[in-house]
């Protein structure tokens, strides 16, 4: 099931997808990161470690996840039919556990001790915190204090799993700053400690490893459609921050060549206001957080503060394999404003009965879209990386939902 | 032709001492104020100074770092005024080695070529690039050797001795080695790590060996004099022009006295 790729692959040898991806980091964590590539390569030739984690993806994940046929949105979406890969009814409530999984049994393999992880929404935090009280690691979690204020369930849930959350309060106080705290913290303490990286950005091996984590996303659903429509989608669709449930759903499909992968990039205000986390869509090759790739930048090469509700979104970088994917043309990266992702939340949820991550909304909002574009006849996979109750504290203010005139009105 | 940097080195040792390299970012705490702060170190006893080029991402330092980088980017610092610092300090001290440390991304948005052109013509005498590692450095090297610009490589405790031959035969000048697994800034003790870590990168390279984070006493530069050919000094001066708040002869006079004392110290190893 997990049916981590073991062929010759992009990337390289040295981490490129084209031009994109590559080691930048300090001296002082080479030796660590080659440590990760070396026995992630061992690994996931071991047929105990595959069996070990078939097992927990299928026994406490939850995997296979459902996919979902939601006809009441399709209606709103042009009429075309809107399949929904269920992400959100994994444990810990997104595709985050996937590569957690992966990388806790390595670290484990690794004879480390100790896990420390970034999280912008908390999502791969509390899934890192999940993994840490199953396998008895300590477990220290970074997350950007602003975060911490708009995702205060998910430090709750991650204190209460035995984890420390650290409120990073440098810079942006985002997910940006909280990856530089988690790496000041992995140089110092790298003898006892892996950084369980949350997404497909950072240094090789970490785009491809955590990619390969979360192939099995795109593995199921796409035989999942074969089965349930007799064929491939007409499109797959995904929010895209550092990417990686993106990129899980995204990988087995290319070489279907019919099928158009479209990410869906935090507009935030508008990508044509200095607010946004259209990284893709605005931004320019740079290094970022150890790889060559898309960033938000200025002329001096200084990182551009990134804007988004989306807190997990909420990212002026990219994976490498993106930018990869972006420059030849095999995916396509659309921007979704703040206001387009709220309503499309509500709608699923008062449509369907399923309230989306913020973050995930954006992949909706963006299926609106594509389905009004490809009418009736087209058939759209959507990624639906997590479930909405982290984020109902900015849902209930950008609705006004603690008004009791909010009630009601099912559409 | 033996470059600019490796003939200052090659002084001290001929003075059988070990070299002070300081540290301070460009634009901090203003452009003006950092200038005549980097020449503040060359005349209170520095034969090197490293002019930080401040980033927004600076993963490697330690909160002192990270604050003066935030002042100088509130500032407005851009990469001209960093190589205007480089000019000013090197027209001003014409027999010392003026190096650039910053992360890569500003190295590579500005041009590689370019920067390396526009750091020579500014008297700059090399870089320093922590996150560049030796794998990724073919093309920065390329440039920086067609301007006479020597590449300092940093080397952890971390590093295997295969690694360390690997990255002492591609650097110039000087090989960093880091006294401690960690980010910037000031330790009550300078690790013993440091020691064993320049035997084993001295085994590799006829390159002098200067150790840098956590120095920041003439007492601790004294020891590391003891084993290395060169200390590095940076967080603590960034710490003294902090607690001088606005008073600028007071922050210029600190790191005057700073310099002046870690001088001493590697002259009595």
């Amino acid at each position: 099931m997990s049916d981590l790729p073991t062929g010759p692959q992009v990337p390289d040898a040295r981490g490129y997808f084209g031009a994109y991806g590559g080691r930048f980091i300090p001296e002082a964590l080479i030796a660590a990161v080659e440590q990760v590539a070396e026995e992630y390569e061992k690994a996931k030739n071991d047929p105990a470690f595959t069996a070990e984690l078939d097992l927990l993806l299928k026994d406490y994940t939850g995997r296979p996840s459902p996919l979902t046929d939601v006809h009441r949105f399709s209606a709103e979406a042009g009429g075309a039919r809107v399949l929904l890969k269920r992400e959100d009814l994994n444990h810990t409530g997104s595709h985050k556990i996937n590569n957690v999984l992966g990388q806790a049994l390595l670290t484990r393999r690794m004879g480390k001790t100790r896990i420390i992880a970034e999280t912008g929404a908390g999502q791969h935090g509390v899934a890192t915190a999940t993994a840490c009280a199953l396998f008895g690691f300590d477990c220290t979690i970074y997350m950007g204090e602003v975060d911490t204020e708009r995702q205060a369930l998910n430090v709750a849930r991650m204190r209460m799993l035995g984890a420390e959350v650290v409120a990073v309060k440098s810079g942006s106080r985002t997910l940006k700053d909280a990856i530089n705290e988690a790496f000041r913290d992995w140089v110092a303490n790298v003898d006892s400690t892996h950084y369980l990286f949350g997404t497909v950005a950072g240094p090789h091996p970490f785009p491809a490893m955590v990619r390969d984590f979360h192939r099995v996303i795109g593995i199921e659903a796409r035989a999942q459609v074969l089965e349930r429509t007799g064929a491939l989608p007409d499109a797959v669709v995904a929010c895209v921050g550092g990417g990686s449930n993106a990129m899980g759903i995204f990988h087995e499909f290319i070489p279907d060549a019919g099928v158009r992968l479209i990410g869906c990039e935090a507009a935030g205000e508008g990508a044509e206001t200095p607010r946004h986390a259209a990284t893709l869509t605005k931004g320019e090759p740079g290094v970022l957080h150890g790889a060559r790739t898309y960033v938000l930048q200025d002329e001096d090469g200084q990182t551009i503060e990134s804007h988004s509700i989306s807190a997990g979104l909420d990212y002026p970088g990219v994976g490498p394999e993106h930018a990869w994917l972006k420059d030849t043309g095999r995916a396509e990266y659309r921007p979704v404003t703040d206001d387009a992702a709220m309503q499309a939340l509500r709608l699923l949820s008062r449509t369907e009965g399923i309230i989306p991550a913020i973050e995930s909304a954006h992949a909706l909002a963006g299926a609106l879209e594509l389905g009004r574009e490809l009418g009736p006849d087209a058939t759209i996979l959507v990624s639906l990386s997590g479930r909405g109750d982290k984020d109902m504290h900015t849902a209930a203010q950008y609705f006004g939902l603690y008004d009791e005139s909010a009630q009601g009105e099912n559409r | 032709m033996t470059s600019k940097l490796s003939q200052v080195l090659a002084a001290a040792r001929a003075e059988e001492r070990a070299a002070l390299i300081g540290y301070l970012p460009a634009g901090f705490p203003s452009v003006e104020g950092g200038i005549k702060a980097v020449n503040a170190l060359l005349e209170g006893g520095c034969d090197v100074v490293e002019v930080g080029l401040p980033h927004s991402d600076p993963v490697l330092d330690g909160p002192t770092i990270q604050t003066a980088d935030d002042i100088a980017l509130r500032g407005g610092v851009r990469i001209t005024d960093v190589l205007r610092t480089v000019r000013e300090v090197a027209a001003a001290h014409p027999v010392a080695a003026v190096l650039v440390m910053t992360y890569w991304n500003p190295v590579d948005r500005y041009g590689t070529a370019r920067f390396a052109a526009d750091l020579a013509a500014a008297g700059g005498a090399g870089v320093i690039l922590p996150d560049l590692p030796v794998e990724e450095s073919a093309e920065w090297r390329k440039a920086a050797a067609e301007h006479g610009l020597d590449t300092v490589f940093v080397v952890a405790p971390s590093s295997q001795d295969k690694r360390l031959a690997e990255v002492t035969a591609a650097g110039s000048g000087f090989v960093y080695a880091a006294a401690v697994m960690g980010v910037t800034g000031s330790r009550a003790q300078v690790g013993e790590l440091a020691e064993d870590l320049v035997a084993r990168t001295r085994a590799t390279t006829e390159l002098p060996v200067c150790v840098g984070l956590g120095v920041s006493t003439g007492a601790q530069a004294a020891q590391v004099a003891g084993f290395a050919d060169g200390v590095i000094v940076g967080s603590a001066f960034v710490q003294r022009i902090l607690d001088a708040g606005e008073d600028e002869p007071a922050a210029l006079a600190a790191v005057r006295a700073l310099a002046a004392e870690l001088a001493q110290g590697v002259r009595s190893r």
